[in-house]
């Protein structure tokens, strides 16, 4: 079952994100790392090693991981705390939620296996996890496209002082952003790459894809912009709202997490409430639990493939040319 | 009867080792380790007819451990609930085995697996409603020892207890093993953690056929509550090169291996 998201001969760069928090961690003595018995398969390892005086194994248990990550940061330390976000989402939001979020306490809940990044089937898939939390008051959710975008998203996150959530990205880590004139901001929206014909308005992994379908797209003289929304929340509502209804581009959402609930509702919203008429489409998960699989394969048959996206793109822009046709004539 | 379940716990070793050759993976060293406790359940312990695994008076044989689903695959071939030749298809795209046990997917399979920590509390309920509806089958739950450190485990075992549930039977696989390496929470005295939760328990040797038949023979004898059986296990067992090979939650293994563990099975 193969079970990573980059794709062939792509550039990659081993666990970003325990390198930057176990480099982090040498300025900061009081950043502390937790993991529930995932600590190998959340990039925590990294951290461990280096820091051992500063790293609590837990075991199988995230409820107490998050409850004692609040305990930790009320007596004046900064946890990392790792295991999947399916289980920091449906096993311990409660925790999440009422001892780390309502007291606003600095502590970073480190979710792997965002969305559809394991082809194990629904119970490891954290196809809904963007859902879940972004009904949580004070949680800043940052959802990162790459290797670069944690270097930078680890220390702005450590620099925060309140709670947030990190759809992790583990392993050997695409690098992409290094491509372009990139930097990651908290809580902004970044245009990546302009764009005539049509706005992929994307976040997390789905950016990378984005840009590769842009890429591809420009053989069809199509011309695709890209917006990057590192952060889910608080959402850069300003300039989201503003590129989506400038140029009477197609616009798209794409996100790895289902439609229902997360970045393609979001920008839905946030046009409506400004009251502009923009015709959405959104590129996202199906509202289902999906199948367990290799990863490739379930990226095809669930949309979120680079030659999906492109598919979609066509399709959309022809549906499009189609209706201009018929209102015209 | 002892040659009999010997004999089983080594099919399902062999059954094991053909899907994880075909996959290169999946938890190989955990379905070798609790083959034996898996030969004696099926073929000692629980009440089942083959060809109906919806028949209702069943006893519910619940995987909560789902990453263990190549040995219950194993299992259910052995038992006659899954065609031997389907076990080539395990965890392939759209297969009815997928590497996470899953009860859509599985005839047999009574749980969605793979969050570990629910298996007791689903045991829970179905011990309340067939006890309630007047049938006497038994709720047989597989756990891990590293399910041991989920909290949710101990509050089904509470409510267990409280209940005086005495058709709900656990048994742990008691392998030492969880993801980042020896356990964590679980370790310290098990037995005497199950009883000061108002459970009966028995501790045994989980390779040794016997023990494990008299061990549950006196629990599901005259249970006045729930029962637990820890069997000690070890990871790899039957395969004399996996059993030395270094513990690690992920056996690895070479893909010229699997043919000579085949022949390495005792
Ligand atoms: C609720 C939950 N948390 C974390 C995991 C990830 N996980 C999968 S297996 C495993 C180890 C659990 O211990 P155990 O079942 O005893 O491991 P084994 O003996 O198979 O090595 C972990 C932490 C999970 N599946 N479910
Ligand atoms: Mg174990």
């Amino acid at each position: 079952m193969i079970a990573s998201f980059a794709d062939p001969g792509q550039r990659t760069v081993q666990a970003p994100f325990g390198r930057a928090l176990a480099a982090l961690a040498e300025e900061r003595p009081e950043i502390v790392g937790l993991s529930a018995d995932l600590t190998k398969y959340t990039d925590m390892h990294v951290f461990r090693d280096a820091h051992p005086d500063r790293f609590f194994q837990f075991g199988m248990s995230e409820q107490v991981l998050l409850g004692a990550a609040a305990g930790l940061a009320e007596v004046g330390l900064r946890p990392f705390a790792s295991t999947y976000s399916v289980f920091a989402t449906r096993r311990a939001y409660d925790f999440l939620c009422l001892d780390i979020a309502e007291p606003r306490l600095p502590v970073t809940v480190v979710g792997g296996l965002p969305g559809l990044t394991t082809g194990y089937g629904p119970s490891h898939q954290a196809t809904e996890d963007l859902a879940i939390l972004r009904g949580c008051p004070n949680l800043t959710i940052v959802d990162p496209c790459d290797a670069v975008d944690l270097a930078q998203i680890v220390p702005a996150l450590a620099a925060l002082d309140g709670p947030s959530y990190l759809r992790l990205l583990r392993g050997a880590v695409p690098s992409v952003l290094d491509e372009y004139d990139y930097r990651f901001e908290l809580g902004r929206a970044v245009a990546i790459r302009p764009g005539r014909d049509v706005l992929i308005v994307s976040t997390g992994l789905m950016t990378m894809r984005a840009l590769a379908a842009a890429r591809a797209l420009e053989a069809d003289h199509v011309d695709v912009a890209v917006l990057h929304v590192p952060t889910i929340k608080p959402l850069d509502v300003d300039t989201i709202v503003a590129e989506a209804s400038s140029g009477g581009r197609l616009v798209l959402t794409a996100e790895n997490h289902t439609v229902a609930g997360g970045l393609g509702e979001a920008v839905g919203a946030a046009l409506a409430l400004a009251g502009r008429a923009v015709r959405l489409g959104r590129i996202g998960l199906p509202d289902e639990f999906l199948a367990a699989g290799a990863l490739p394969t379930l990226h095809d048959r669930y949309g979120l493939s680079t030659a999906a996206v492109v598919e979609r793109v066509r399709q959309d822009l022809s549906g499009r040319a189609q209706r201009r046709g018929g209102e015209s004539s | 009867m002892r040659t009999g379940l010997a004999d089983s716990a080594r099919n399902i070793r062999r059954y094991a080792l053909e899907m994880g050759e075909v996959q290169g993976q999946g938890y190989i060293g955990q379905a070798l380790g609790v083959a034996d406790v898996l030969a004696v359940l099926f073929g000692h312990v629980l009440r089942f007819r083959p060809d109906d695994p919806a028949w209702a008076e069943r006893d519910r044989f619940l995987l909560s451990v789902g990453h263990y689903a190549i040995a219950a695959y194993a299992a259910f071939a052995e038992a006659g609930i899954v065609e031997p030749s389907e076990l080539a298809d395990y965890g392939a795209d759209g297969s009815s085995l997928p590497m996470s046990a899953m009860a859509s997917s599985t005839p047999g399979m009574e749980i969605s697996g793979g969050s570990l920590g629910h298996g007791l509390g689903i045991a829970t309920g179905m011990g309340l409603g067939l006890r309630h509806r007047g049938s006497s089958a038994r709720v047989v739950t597989l756990l891990s020892d590293g399910e041991l450190d989920e909290g949710s485990t101990w509050e089904a075992a509470m409510a267990c207890a409280q209940f005086g549930l005495a058709n709900v039977l656990a048994v742990v696989d008691v392998n030492g093993l969880q993801a980042d390496g020896a356990t964590v929470l679980a370790s310290g005295s098990l037995v005497g953690k199950w009883e000061a939760f108002g459970w009966t328990v028995r501790r045994t040797d989980g390779h040794d056929l016997d023990a494990l038949v008299t061990a549950f023979d006196e629990l599901t004898a005259a249970p006045t509550g729930p029962s637990i059986l820890l069997a000690d296990t070890r990871p790899g067992r039957g395969v004399p090169m996996f059993e030395d090979r270094e513990r690690a939650h992920f056996l690895p293994v070479r893909e010229d291996e699997w043919a000579q563990a085949r022949e390495q099975l005792t």
